[in-house]
């Protein structure tokens, strides 16, 4: 594992490197002179001049992106304006509670979204094949910023079968002690049971309704890469040798078909911390996508460019494990 | 000769013939997936709609604070909103705004992906290695986070939506032009090009690039939808076109503080972006099972 | 009707049709093939499109889904096989059948010894019993490592030792029937055979009925004792090998006329000219 890793790194440094470079330029297009943001516009020369050398900006540009790189890589984005605390930090803070969906989400799609592209593809052209296929469609065609208020009008305020916005009810926040700031867990943890329930409850509709395009996706890439298995020889021989058709589909296609699946889950969770950052806004949830809009909303630079840069790493990150991943169970890479 | 023997004669006199043949069963082939057709007529009638739409209705504009927030009925179809502005108008409005945000990204996306992504087939070398790291950082980002940082640097509107869509959309071109013009590098026929003296833009132009754009064409009306929730989802956040301008996504936000009493301010122009999408995808998919068989 | 018939037949195939329904009508792959076998070893020779690994197909019930096999009758040791359920039961344990390209046919993600036992399984066997008779079989198939092979991949050995894991594998459940569909054709010609050789020997050995579909008449010639010309999905010719050269069809006399000969120089080979009238034969009886 650690050989591919090595060979993969120079590659990787390059990508993570053009990102931060895009986000630099981003940050530089910005039309409001971020020293007047400081100095204010009544300022003299002078103190324009030192508050100019004081931000780094009379360096050349190449000097500048050297800066930034090595702040980046040490994980120093700067101040949030609105929070006057490290970027970093904030982002620690709040990056648990999208982990937390993204991870839910990605738990339905797999476990509901692999079975039923399993079925689709067995029974092509028959009616679970349709229903299965509408249902991805749907997935693929619906706003999810819509669907997560359709949620939350139909079983919130109609159903009351969930809980409202927000990840926990205000009585409970706070109640137990963060140690890996998923709530779920940590609750676990205390064994403040009712802190979990609550928790759950308000976890459920947000995972659902991204866990819905989870599937969708999963659903039809599974059924894809199964159609693509199930036309090959060797089923043909494992018919031939008197399996049954549940362990030729489950046992042999599906085997072989896991391989690049397993890369589409992967990339597909990555997938999932765009989709937050809607759905955070939706319910209300303070994740790492909410944080980047109200910054966004706030002129907060410096957090929605950290913000970016974060998300950005695990993509790639993301990438890298299922490279690896890949390589691990494909046999013919080894 | 009737019009349909000369369509689907075997030996095809011009290159024309051949090419009208080519369309004439690509089009018998799509016309017989219901699902495809369904996407196609969602889409006409999204273009009919915007062409000739604005004209039939009211405007999307007119304030009425007294009969605000009234639900769907014969006076106005799919009810007020907020502002007592009438929803069909504004839905109805905003699907220009809807065609003009896809074509403006399909046109930049398309061009720029093919040119990169040939250029890197063809040439190889250093220039590959330089033109696909380039994509793949720009792969790097989730589409609608580069688009907030975009537009958290250059301010809200449809250009800067336009434009932050459009960078972190064309490096999947660039992708597919490349596999493409991989495949067909080492071919006889280009090879026999370059014996003819033919320079290396004239073959990207005449030869690798004809062939990359059905995978193109296919990729792009996938794309579609994606493309439409993505400024519907910028739209949400205040971020697409400004208002009053009636964009999707921005009154489904303007519908949300609504939501429980009034559900049709959001939940109208919701259902329009769906359709749409979906018919995109149904269109796409159609397509794609034509000009790419072996995908389906 | 073939002197061969043995007291009760092994397998009777009685106008045998396959269907595949295409965008310009239905095209049947088999037209009316009949033939009658015991145990021995039956060669089934034709081009490609001639219907020969349908016909193999047909009689393991694997003709893949759109396509429709009708026959008069189908009949497996007194068993007939139109009923359902009637092969599936048979497939794996009393017919088998080794395919073309181990690359492809073996299943890439499972080691070949996974892939044996599970054959093993089937017949019937568990634990080590199942691994001793794979192993076993292994070695009856002419590999000096058995280990070595039983633990690899199927990208990890080269085509002829991939093959012969296959003839392990199929022949392992102990089959009265083998259908062997290009066993070798995907292999270099200094392993074709050998391969045929461990594949005719065990085959005799068991006394087991085997059905050799080729398109290599020469091969055909030499490991079968009866050969039978396949044509645009129907028989136009049946005879023992040794009788080849006084073939009478024009398809078997134009099949013969293009092979390359070693001992004699030929400027051209002579091009095999179709006769549509082929096509409307009645098969010979």
């Amino acid at each position: 594992m650690i050989r591919p890793l090595l060979r993969l790194f120079p590659s990787l440094a390059l990508t993570f490197l053009g990102l931060l470079a895009v986000t630099f330029v981003i940050g530089r297009v910005v039309p409001i002179d971020p020293v007047l943001t400081v100095v204010g516009d009544r300022a003299d020369a002078a103190a324009y001049a030192r508050a100019r050398a004081d931000l780094g900006l009379d360096r050349p540009l190449y000097r500048q992106f050297a800066d930034y790189v090595v702040r980046a890589v040490s994980g120093d984005f700067g101040e949030s304006v609105l929070t006057a605390r490290p970027v970093i930090e904030d982002i620690a803070r709040v990056f648990p509670a999208t982990l937390e969906l993204a991870t839910a989400a990605t738990l339905i799609g797999v476990l509901l979204g692999v079975p039923m592209g399993v079925v689709a593809a067995t029974r092509q052209g028959r009616w679970p094949d349709h229903v299965i296929r509408v249902v991805g469609l749907v997935g693929y065609s619906v706003p999810v910023f819509w669907l997560g208020l359709v949620g939350l009008l139909v079983f919130y305020a109609r159903l009351d079968w969930v809980a409202g916005p927000g990840r926990i009810d205000i009585i409970f926040d706070s109640l137990v002690p963060t140690v890996t700031g998923v709530i779920l867990v940590d609750g676990a943890l205390a064994g403040e049971w009712e802190v979990v329930a609550d928790a759950a409850r308000h976890l459920v509709l947000p995972a659902a309704i991204l866990g819905y395009f989870s599937l969708a996706y999963i659903s039809r890439m599974t059924r894809g890469l199964m159609l693509e298995q199930l036309r090959q020889e060797y089923i043909t021989t494992a018919r031939a040798k008197g399996l049954s058709e549940t362990t030729v589909v489950w046992r042999h296609a599906l085997g072989n078909a896991m391989v690049p699946l397993v890369t589409v889950i992967a990339l597909s969770y990555g997938t999932l911390l765009e989709g937050s950052v809607l759905t955070e806004t939706v319910f209300a949830w303070p994740g790492l996508g909410q944080y980047i809009t109200s910054s966004l909303l706030n002129a907060d630079m410096n957090a929605v460019l950290g913000g970016t840069v974060v998300v950005g790493t695990v993509f790639v990150g993301l990438n890298l494990v299922s490279d690896l991943l890949y390589r691990r169970l494909d046999p013919r890479a080894r | 000769m009737s019009l349909h023997a000369y369509l689907t004669s075997t030996s095809p006199a011009s290159r024309r013939q051949a090419r009208l043949g080519a369309l004439y069963r690509a089009w018998r082939v799509l016309r017989r997936n219901p699902l495809a057709m369904v996407g196609l007529i969602v889409v006409a009638a999204l273009v009919l709609i915007a062409a000739i739409g604005p004209a039939l209705v009211g405007s999307p504009t007119a304030q009425d604070l007294v009969g605000r927030l009234r639900p769907p009925s014969p006076d106005h179809w799919l009810g007020t909103d907020t502002l007592g502005r009438d929803i069909l108008a504004r839905v109805v409005h905003g699907t220009r705004i809807t065609l003009l945000t896809v074509a403006l990204v399909a046109v930049v996306v398309a061009p720029v992906g093919l040119a990169v992504g040939t250029v890197a087939g063809y040439f190889g070398g250093v220039v590959d290695g330089v033109l696909s790291r380039l994509t793949d950082v720009f792969l790097a980002f989730p589409r609608l986070i580069l688009a907030l940082a975009l537009v958290a640097a250059l301010g809200p509107g449809i250009e800067n939506a336009v434009l932050a869509i459009a960078l972190t959309a064309w490096p999947a071109y660039a992708r597919v032009a490349r596999a493409e013009t991989l495949a067909i590098r080492d071919s006889d026929f280009i090879a026999a090009a370059r014996l003819a003296g033919a320079s290396a833009p004239r073959i990207l132009w005449r030869q690798v690039m004809p062939l990359c754009l059905s995978s193109v064409i296919v990729r792009l009306s996938l794309d579609m939808a994606g493309i439409i929730l993505t400024a519907a989802g910028l739209g949400f956040l205040g971020l697409g076109a400004q208002p009053p301008a009636p964009e999707w996504g921005a009154m489904v936000a303007a519908g949300r503080r609504v939501l429980l009493d009034q559900w049709w301010v959001a939940t109208m122009p919701g259902i329009a972006i769906f359709v749409v999408s979906l018919g995109f995808n149904l269109l796409g998919d159609g397509l794609r099972d034509v000009l790419d068989p072996k995908a389906r | 009707m073939s002197p061969l018939l043995a007291p009760s037949p092994l397998l009777v195939i009685d106008d045998l049709r396959v269907t595949f329904p295409t965008d310009a009508g239905p095209v049947e792959a088999v037209r009316g093939l009949s033939l009658t076998m015991g145990r021995e070893r039956l060669g089934i020779v034709g081009e490609s499109g001639s219907g020969k690994s349908m016909t193999g197909r047909a009689v393991m019930g694997l003709v893949p889904v759109p396509g429709r096999v009708t026959a008069r009758r189908l009949v497996f040791d007194g068993i007939d096989l139109t009923a359902p359920g009637s092969v599936a039961r048979l497939r794996g344990r009393r017919m088998t059948m080794v395919m073309q390209d181990p690359r492809y046919a073996l299943n890439p993600v499972m080691t070949i010894g996974s892939q044996i036992l599970e054959a093993c399984h089937i017949a019937g066997l568990s634990g080590r019993a199942a691994r001793e008779r794979a192993l076993a079989m292994l070695t009856a198939a002419g590999l000096g490592e058995p280990e070595r092979v039983f633990a690899a991949y199927p990208h990890q050995v080269s085509g002829g030792m991939g093959q012969r894991a296959m003839i392990a594998m199929m022949l392992a459940p102990g089959p009265d029937l083998l259908i062997a569909d290009e066993p070798t054709s995907a292999l270099d010609a200094t392993v074709q055979r050998q391969v045929m050789a461990v594949l005719d020997g065990l085959v005799r050995e068991r006394g087991m009925g085997l059905i050799l579909i080729s398109h290599d008449l020469d091969l055909v010639a030499e490991f079968c004792d009866r050969v039978l010309i396949l044509y645009a999905g129907r028989v136009v010719e049946e005879c023992r090998p040794g009788e080849l050269a006084r073939a009478r069809h024009p398809y078997t006399r134009g099949l013969l006329a293009a092979r390359p000969r070693l001992d004699r120089t030929q400027a051209l080979l002579p091009v095999l000219r179709r006769d549509p009238a082929w096509l409307h034969e009645e098969s010979p009886p």
